[in-house]
């Protein structure tokens, strides 16, 4: 059951007699777009402080799984997302958490760094807690600090805090978006191929500063970078297009066991650059 | 624009064999004195626009100096020429006229983006562009009609009732007046505030929305913070324009907003802007008036020319911050 050979519908990603109490749970998630299709049943768990992986070709579902994890599909008409993702055993979407909240405990790295562009660097931290009510100055500092500090940013910025956001460079940038999601504390955060806008050395840098935030938040990745998988996440999920174009899950594991012993020829194939 | 053209065709030069440099030297060349001589024709027909309006208007200037701008009587039969009345009823249209159609604008893009859905949304998007190929006469037709028997017997009562008769809703209720050519005004630049601030919001790159959402923001702070913060250089352009086309308004003011070029004392006072009184008196005026309105167009030019630097100037404070 654990492996990948009947990996369709049969919960391929689902560890057996994991010792640690996973923090989010897929159970046979269904993602479709005006009734289109795009993810299939897939399931897998993400333990907590650990980095796990989902690597694939394109079209193979990966940030669509991503998106479900905090409801960004809720803003497209038409999606629809069945199955169960349970956070810390209540689900997302049926377990009545506020989509505003579970925002706020699921926080999100885009692709292309997206600091607001019109706010200063302090004013683009501490924006996430404003939005969640918080007013007062001195917890306001504390937090863009601290926030800044976890995302290495505060050496470089810490003399310039009121400068806009724009003024930073790609790297910079996307470490501010990081240090803006860690300064609302939230327990998972998700990030979509946060490096591949940056150049190699940015792309380090935001690489090492994921296995550091590991004692601190879980994190899921997209990537298209095999090798950033391999690099950085512990568990690692891989996906491919269905004949019907919707994402499948074949693989599910340890990044180690699915980069040098999978179950599934495809993802020996995949991993080894045969095909995507 | 000659700038960006150099720049443009400099780097075009620079990643070519030498063959295709020499073809495309020789085109370029062509191409860039082209635009050059386009672009100087332009400025020139330009200046020489305003230098004959200016001189025109030179007598006017020599002779009544500053009370041209500070006097308050216009009467060009005794050959009073007072334009502050003029500029005040001008200004103020303008002002109450951005007064209502800027939130209304603002409000009606913002639904159309983000409320209504997308064939509605085409829909609604060319009924109000739709506003904009209305002739202005017509829209006077429109307020003399239709506007003036309800402003008179509906909005203008109850405006005063509001303040009790005092200012700013004071003074007798003819229906036509300042506050009916602002009404109208308002619904005249509707279409363009509304269409540029929407395409403005529309092209704000779509992962600003998402990246506030995820930390927790709710749809009105996405709003409020971030988007419309985001937009404003844009909208501030759109408020420029309509503010322009405003001030600039002739026919349909002429006909609503009573024609009579005194100092306004209320909302509902009768007056003349810039514009309504050149196209009133030109047919009949002598040499000596013909001056004096050439100062009121050079007045109005100098108006719609602050309120585009000013816009270009707080645009440029908020996007030299931001980008």
């Amino acid at each position: 059951m654990s492996d990948g050979h009947d990996a369709v519908g049969n919960n391929p990603g689902v560890l057996k007699e994991s010792s640690i109490t996973p923090v989010l749970q897929l159970r046979r998630v269904n993602v479709s777009f005006s009734g289109r299709v795009a993810v299939r049943d897939v399931s897998f768990d993400v333990a907590p402080n650990k980095i796990t992986s989902l690597i694939g070709p394109s079209g193979s579902g990966k940030t669509t799984i991503l998106r479900s994890l905090n409801r960004l599909h809720d803003l497209t008409k038409g999606a629809k997302v069945d199955g169960d993702l349970l956070l810390d055993g209540v689900d997302i979407y049926k377990g009545g958490i506020a989509t505003m909240l579970l925002r706020s405990r699921i926080g999100m790295v885009f692709q292309r760094p997206n600091p607001f562009p019109t706010l200063s660097i302090y004013d683009n931290v501490v924006s996430g807690l404003r939005f969640n009510g918080v007013r007062k100055k001195s917890l306001l500092d504390e937090a863009a600090e601290s926030a800044l500090i976890s995302a290495a940013l505060w050496d470089s910025v810490s003399s310039r805090m009121k400068v806009h956001a724009s003024t930073l460079s790609g790297g910079e940038q996307q470490r501010l978006c990081i240090a803006r999601a860690l300064a609302v504390e939230p327990e998972i955060l998700l990030m979509d191929e946060p490096t591949s806008s940056l150049d190699p050395v940015s792309t380090q840098r935001i690489e090492e500063l994921m296995t550091e935030l590991k004692n601190r938040v879980t994190m899921v990745i997209v990537t298209h970078n095999m090798q950033q998988a391999a690099r950085v996440s512990d568990d690692c999920a891989f996906l491919l297009m269905a004949d019907d174009r919707a994402g499948e899950l074949i693989e599910f594991g340890p990044t180690d066991k699915i980069f040098h012993d999978p179950s599934d020829a495809r993802t020996l194939d995949y991993v080894h650059g045969r095909f995507g | 624009m000659n700038q960006s053209t150099q720049r443009f065709f400099s780097r075009r030069n620079a990643s070519d064999s030498p063959q295709g440099l020499r073809a495309r030297g020789g085109s370029d060349r062509f191409y860039v004195w082209t635009l050059r001589g386009v672009a100087m024709l332009f400025s020139a027909i330009l200046l020489e626009f305003v230098y004959s309006i200016v001189h025109q208007s030179w007598p006017a200037w020599t002779h009544e100096g500053i009370t041209l701008l500070t006097g308050t009587t216009w009467n060009p039969a005794a050959s009073v020429y007072g334009a502050l009345p003029l500029i005040l009823d001008t200004v103020i249209s303008t002002l109450v006229a951005l007064l209502f159609a800027v939130p209304i604008g603002l409000g009606t893009a913002l639904v159309l983006i983000f409320v209504l859905p997308r064939r509605l949304q085409a829909i609604a998007s060319a009924l109000v562009e739709l506003l904009a190929a209305i002739p202005s006469v017509v829209y006077g037709l429109w307020g003399l009609y239709v506007l003036v028997p309800w402003m008179s017997a509906t909005v203008q009562p109850w405006l005063a009732s509001l303040t009790g008769g005092r200012w700013p809703f004071s003074g007798d209720n003819l229906g036509a007046g300042i506050m009916l050519a602002s009404v109208v005004l308002a619904v005249m630049i509707l279409p363009t505030i509304v269409a540029i601030s929407r395409d403005v919001i529309a092209a704000l790159p779509k992962d600003l929305n998402e990246g506030a959402l995820s930390l927790g923001a709710s749809k009105s702070q996405v709003l409020r913070k971030v988007i419309l913060p985001s937009a404003k250089s844009g909208i501030l352009g759109a408020i420029s324009l309509g503010a322009g086309r405003a001030l600039g308004e002739t026919i349909a003011v002429l006909m609503v907003i009573g024609g009579n070029a005194q100092m306004p004392r209320s909302l509902f006072s009768v007056g003349a802007t810039l514009a309504s009184t050149i196209a009133t008196e030109y047919t009949e005026a002598s040499p000596q008036n013909l001056a004096a309105l050439g100062a009121l167009a050079v007045i109005l030019m100098a108006l719609t020319a602050g309120v585009n630097v000013l816009a270009r100037r707080l645009v440029n404070r908020s996007s030299g911050l931001s980008s």
